[in-house]
């Protein structure tokens, strides 16, 4: 009998998950089934579900209108490298903030979320001029330079919460063996870590990739990534909701299957402190 | 092998100063189909000019607007060439963000600009920007709605006249809503509407001394009779349409009559789209007791930012944009219905564009029956026929559009959005050293 119950519940459960879950994913699948239709189909009112004259049309359009490849190029290049810089520059500073805390270290780390608290268009224009004099606009350089620091707060943030639930004595442990503070950080700090890193990294792969603003407004022809790429199939005159979908759903097809593959570093890194 | 390497040696030097020779012009443009259809007819232009290169950038026209302004205010120098509205011309010329257009050669025929387009873009008698396609306002309407609701719409129809018809032709059972006007708030959205209809009503946004005009009569007048009309005969949610959704309610077949940009009636008569493609009727913008037919006059324009390094270039490639060879390429490519409209008079004299494009005469009236320097019936101290001309304008206009889009929907009534319109535009005014 109460094997049943179990069953019972963890079917509800089941199905609530699923549920939860299927409604989540539902605008990305919208735009997935949007992408395969015609404008016309596209806007129709009642909607079309699955049973509508698919088509591969809008894909087509677009290949041919945009060059995809060069956006997904400077996508990548941009996130990752904004990415692995932000670590690199971020794993010290949370080693410090974690073990050798002083009582200004919660004031500093406070300080350095702060400023994702200011709403960015407000510094737009003091950063175009510096960006323009430095010759930086529209250059990859440029906005790997940008996203490092937008993002840099939040991956010391999740960093120093990772080092925080490692036990310092390891650490001593380590010194006593005569461990330099370059092999402490590397040898031993950084594998106990990998899943916390390895899942800050992904988050900021993801964050990176979807910043729309500092990429669109700093970037013009070259450096533009696949938000540029997006925004250019939205039309104040004439329809576009299928090309747009289409866009879109190339746009985010890379990092999804990234996403998925990754899932599990993601979920565990995520975990980290609880299950330990 | 000393030869060799003398020899490659001299072929990378003259491939590196064919390089350095060549331009790049990069372009900042909207994702209009006239635009995309440039686009894709630029290998003539790359032909006739082996030395000149173009990457183009095409932005959501929100997008544009923040990212080349930002652009050309800094003298950042991205953009070699902008597509910019009629709106922005006449400021940006006179901050000197824009170079007159002065280079750009014989072919480029100026007088046969349309007057009202080429005023628009003009300051000081300077051209700043060259129009690549222009666009008035007008009514669209179904034919066989009409027939069937028993009433006609004159080809200049009065307010009262469009509203009979559009209650007539409403039938809530089948959808069919007899009018479908913009709701969506945006001063390129509702307030290009209730601009032009508050001017047909006689109304004005300011007097000669920028007070605002909101608790003027024809105001009131103007916004009860849309907000009414809207509630009576037109479709559900309404205060949530612009343009692209009234498109789609045309072309499903939901609505009666649909007043907007002319350069609808080439989505709405194009039969790959549209299900009522044979059945559009047109007529000018209605005027409300008034001869002013709204004077509602856009257009898209290539300008030429100063702070380029390759005026020269770019001014060759506005001239091949804009020019009357151009209307021809694109007549011999893909027919003279896809020509970009409105913006030559040698277009509307071609008898064949008029045979292709069923709207063309009635377009041509429409922009010759717009005004932007005397925009309403009473004088005005602004430009400018469904915006305002001045640069607080997007924000102000916005803003009112807000308090329209609410009288819309019911939240407010229209006295409360007429007197909330009032108050938040003297204080901006006021703000902006108007109103001393």
């Amino acid at each position: 009998m109460a094997r049943a119950v179990t069953t019972r519940r963890k079917m509800t459960f089941t199905i609530i998950g699923w549920a939860i879950g299927f409604v989540i994913f539902f605008p990305i699948l919208w735009t997935f089934l949007t992408s395969f239709k015609t404008e016309g189909t596209a806007i129709a009112t009642p909607p079309q579900f699955l049973f509508f004259d698919w088509t591969i049309e809008n894909y087509h359009e677009v290949q041919s209108r945009s060059n995809y490849m060069k956006h997904v190029t400077n996508s990548v290049v941009i996130s990752v490298g904004s990415t692995l810089i932000g670590l690199a520059l971020a794993i010290p500073a949370a080693w410090a903030m974690a073990f050798s805390p002083t009582k200004r270290t919660k004031d500093v780390l406070m300080w350095m979320l702060s400023t994702k608290m200011m709403p960015p268009v407000g510094v737009l224009v003091p950063l175009y001029l510096i960006f323009r004099d430095w010759g930086l606009l529209d250059t990859r350089l440029g906005l790997v330079g940008i996203l490092t620091m937008i993002n840099l707060p939040i991956i010391v943030w999740m960093l120093y919460t990772y080092f925080k639930e490692i036990p310092g004595e390891i650490l001593e442990a380590a010194r006593m063996d005569g461990a330099s503070l370059m092999k402490e950080i590397v040898y031993v700090l950084t594998p106990m870590a990998v899943p916390g890193i390895a899942s800050t990294m992904l988050l900021n792969i993801i964050l990176a990739w979807n910043e729309a603003f500092w990429t669109l407004n700093l970037s013009a022809a070259n450096a533009a990534p696949l938000t540029a790429f997006i925004a250019s199939y939205s039309s104040p005159e004439g329809l576009f909701w299928a090309k747009l979908s289409a866009a879109s759903t190339m746009a985010i097809a890379p990092i999804l299957i990234m996403g998925w593959f990754s899932q599990k570093q993601l979920v565990r890194g995520l975990t980290f402190g609880a299950v330990k | 092998m000393l030869s060799r390497t003398l020899l490659l040696g001299a072929v990378s030097v003259f491939a590196l100063a064919g390089a350095a020779h060549a331009e790049t012009l990069t372009i900042a443009t909207v994702n209009n189909s006239d635009m995309i259809r440039m686009q894709k007819l630029t290998e003539d232009f790359t032909k006739k000019n082996p030395d000149i290169q173009l990457e183009w950038v095409t932005l959501e026209e929100n997008v544009l607007r923040q990212r080349v302004t930002t652009d050309i205010a800094t003298k950042g120098g991205q953009y070699d060439i902008v597509t910019i509205g009629t709106y922005e011309v006449p400021i940006w010329a006179k901050q000197g963000w824009l170079l007159p257009l002065d280079g750009l050669g014989d072919a480029y025929d100026k007088s046969d600009l349309l007057p009202a387009i080429s005023d628009a873009v003009s300051v000081d008698g300077k051209l700043y920007a060259s129009p690549f396609y222009g666009e008035s306002a007008m009514v669209m309407y179904r034919k066989d709605l009409a027939e069937k609701a028993g009433v006609t719409i004159p080809e200049k129809p009065t307010w009262d006249q469009i509203a009979e018809a559009a209650r007539k032709m409403t039938d809530k059972s089948t959808e069919t809503y007899g009018i479908c006007l913009r709701g969506k708030a945006g001063w390129g959205e509702n307030m290009a509407l209730l601009t032009a209809t508050a001017n047909s009503f006689g109304a004005r946004w300011f007097d000669e001394k920028w007070t605002p005009q909101f608790d003027q009569p024809e105001w009131k007048k103007a916004l009860q009779f849309y907000v009414d009309l809207m509630k009576e005969a037109g479709p559900p949610g309404a205060s949530s349409n612009g343009f692209n959704e009234n498109l789609a309610l045309f072309q499903t077949g939901k609505c009666g009559i649909w007043i907007d940009a002319t350069v609808a009636a080439s989505f709405v008569t194009n039969p790959k789209e549209s299900k009522v493609a044979d059945q559009v009727g047109y007529a000018l913008f209605p005027t409300g007791g008034t001869e002013n037919h709204g004077n509602w006059l856009w257009a898209w324009n290539l300008g030429v930012p100063a702070g380029t390094q390759k005026a020269e270039a770019a001014q060759k490639f506005v001239s091949w944009a804009t020019d009357k060879a151009y209307t021809e390429l694109v007549a011999s490519k893909e027919g003279w219905a896809n020509v970009p409209p409105g913006t030559r008079k040698s277009l509307y004299a071609n008898p064949e564009y008029g045979k292709a494009a069923a709207f063309a005469k009635i377009t041509l009236e429409a922009m010759n029956a717009a005004d932007t320097s005397k925009p309403t019936v009473k004088p005005v101290p602004y430009t400018g026929g469904q915006f305002v001309a001045i640069p607080e304008f997007q924000g102000i206009g916005t803003a009112v559009g807000q308090q329209f889009s609410a009288a819309l929907a019911g939240s407010v009534s229209v006295d409360q959005a007429l007197q909330s319109a009032q108050q938040l535009t003297t204080r901006e005014m006021t703000k902006g050293g108007y109103i001393k």
